[in-house]
């Protein structure tokens, strides 16, 4: 796997919500094909972390450069790193007013634009991969949870970025749904996704993840590969953290 | 037993209190319906040519609508040019049937039907072209007048409406604080007066010689002060989508107008269809009130011919024909909302 070139690149970032500081001093580097999973306490500043990755959040100090373009106010950069970049939410945010299909085509053909049919095409190749193919022609609130995350994880592939970003991706799921979902996951860092993912399922980090990166209070409190984070946490609020979860 | 009687035995007298008030309200019905059917049917005149020919029966003098009947739809529109208006009207019928057969998701053949309308019927209207004789504005009246201006307040306040809603939450401060003012100025004026404005003291500050057609005025004004409530209809739609629908587009890379029309507004209109009804209906009863700047809107009209020394006395007759016209518009529109909300509910 090619490791040689920085996808993300984040120096010195700070954030602040009014007084409140939710990201300290953060430096991050991920690779292209690299596979990130972030964990931490909830208010540790994990989603607001990779949110300021394609701007959905912006930072106030420090640089974050996605695949060589760096984010400032500038919107042409923003749009530009958007649609390199995918993102799966916790609550699936797919476009309830549209089908499935319409759902998938519809970021190909305004932002990319892509000809209908061959976005149709795309899309449901894509859907055929999270297997949910024989659903396209419905509306979202006529699936279920798991089914409407596959749908999200789709429509994020449909406009073939570099890197996903996932933001607790099956915390608003029933238990035995969150299995099909990490199955897509798994799949699409098997092909050499570069993905960071906001999640506390810690049984994929295991398998997935490259390394390992626990965030405590805005922080970056330590980055290892996943067996010597899970054996052997060099930190105190690691070791904490982890004795609660697992 | 009966079903239906189970039912009247289940509705209407399930208890002592209930059988009383059941029959109380049979009682009420008793005394005021059979009056109003013998007022408006039985004891009714349908033809004459003056008050008079009414005089023999007691109830109401329908011949005073049937001889001014197309006064009331036309207004002082000269009498040979009347096709124009109906030719119109048509075009707009076949217009919607078209839209209906093609369906109204495509959205380019809707735009390219509807948009050189209004020029169509300009023409038709106005005149003064292929041939056309002029009819000037001020001729214009009757219920004719009324879906004109309906019309184009309906039709020009619903962009303009979203518009300011959009303006009112953007984060770009002179847009924002543009939208608000206006919104929160017009709100707080009565139409009336900005109808005298349009009128009245609009002519005073343009220089000599300048000088527009008093309807379109009077247009300008009540589409402006309609924008200005439908802005906050629209708003209360837009707040009620949740943030994870802006997040989800501006993640896919869409820009703010197409995040706003492909993904915000279809949303958030379809919420408010209730509150958009509302307010066209508001709308076309108010344009009653160009009236008082001298036109012969429909109801004007109808309340100028009960003035007709022919025909005194017979203004019940005209304000109950009004009323039942204005009733049939605005309770076809609150019906046609109704059925555009199921035919967009997608289930959620």
């Amino acid at each position: 796997m090619n490791y040689m070139k920085n996808m993300i690149e984040m120096k010195g970032v700070n954030k602040w919500y009014g007084d409140f500081h939710v990201l300290k001093d953060i430096d991050l580097t991920v690779s292209k094909g690299e596979r990130i999973v972030i964990c931490g306490p909830s208010g540790s500043g994990k989603s607001t972390l990779i949110r300021c990755i394609n701007r959905l959040e912006e930072h106030q100090h420090g640089t974050i450069t996605v695949d060589g373009i760096e984010l400032t106010d500038d919107l042409k950069n923003i749009e530009e790193v958007r649609r390199e970049v995918g993102m799966i939410f916790q609550h699936f945010n797919l476009f309830p007013h549209l089908t499935v299909l319409e759902n998938l085509m519809l970021a190909p053909t305004w932002v990319r634009k892509v000809p209908r049919k061959e976005a149709r095409g795309k899309a449901m190749h894509y859907l055929q991969r999270v297997k949910i193919a024989d659903q396209a022609l419905k509306f979202p609130g006529q699936l279920s949870g798991g089914q409407q995350q596959r749908v999200a994880i789709a429509r994020g592939l449909c406009m073939e970025p570099k890197i996903m970003l996932f933001d607790e991706p099956t915390s608003a799921l029933d238990p035995e749904m969150i299995k099909e979902v990490l199955d897509v996951m798994t799949e699409l860092a098997d092909e050499g996704m570069t993905m960071i993912c906001v999640t506390h399922e810690m049984g994929f980090a295991r398998t997935v993840a490259d390394s390992m990166i626990f965030m405590d209070e805005g922080q970056i409190v330590e980055r290892a590969s996943p067996a010597e984070f899970f054996e052997n946490p060099k930190h105190e609020r690691t070791r904490l953290f982890l004795s609660q979860i697992l | 037993m009966n079903s239906s009687l189970v039912w009247l035995q289940r509705n209407l007298f399930s208890t002592p209190l209930n059988s009383g008030l059941t029959l109380a309200a049979l009682y009420l019905l008793w005394l005021v319906i059979p009056p109003i059917i013998e007022w408006t049917f039985l004891q009714a005149t349908w033809i004459g040519d003056s008050r008079t020919a009414c005089q023999s029966n007691e109830g109401a003098c329908w011949a005073f609508v049937d001889a001014r009947f197309s006064q009331f739809i036309y207004g002082l529109y000269p009498e040979a040019e009347r096709w124009r208006v109906d030719r119109a009207f048509i075009l707009l019928v076949i217009l919607f049937a078209a839209l209906f057969v093609l369906g109204f998701r495509r959205s380019r053949v809707v735009a390219t039907i509807l948009i050189p309308y209004p020029v169509v019927a300009w023409l038709l209207f106005y005149g003064g072209i292929f041939g056309l004789e002029v009819v000037e504005t001020s001729q214009w009246g009757g219920l004719f007048l009324t879906l004109v201006i309906a019309g184009v307040g309906i039709v020009a306040s619903f962009p303009l409406g979203i518009l300011l809603a959009l303006g009112r939450r953007s984060r770009l401060v002179v847009v924002r604080s543009l939208s608000v003012s206006f919104i929160e100025l017009v709100r707080g004026v009565p139409l009336i007066s900005v109808l005298f404005m349009a009128s009245v003291m609009l002519p005073l500050f343009l220089p000599e010689g300048v000088n527009f057609d008093k309807l379109l005025r009077a247009l300008i004004g009540i589409t402006l002060f309609q924008s200005a409530y439908m802005a906050e209809v629209v708003r209360g739609g837009l707040q009620a989508i949740p943030r994870g629908q802006f997040e989800a587009a501006e993640s896919l890379g869409l820009s703010y107008w197409r995040t706003m029309r492909l993904i915000i507004l279809p949303q958030a209109l379809k919420l408010v269809i209730p509150g958009v009804v509302n307010t066209f209906i508001a709308l076309f009863k108010d344009t009653t009130l160009v009236m008082i700047i001298g036109m012969f809107d429909f109801l004007g009209i109808v309340q100028a011919a009960t003035t007709d020394p022919k025909w005194l006395g017979t203004a019940v007759e005209g304000y109950v024909f009004c009323a039942a016209v204005y009733w049939l518009f605005c309770f076809s529109m609150s019906r046609y909302s109704i059925s555009v909300e199921r035919k967009l509910d997608t289930g959620h």
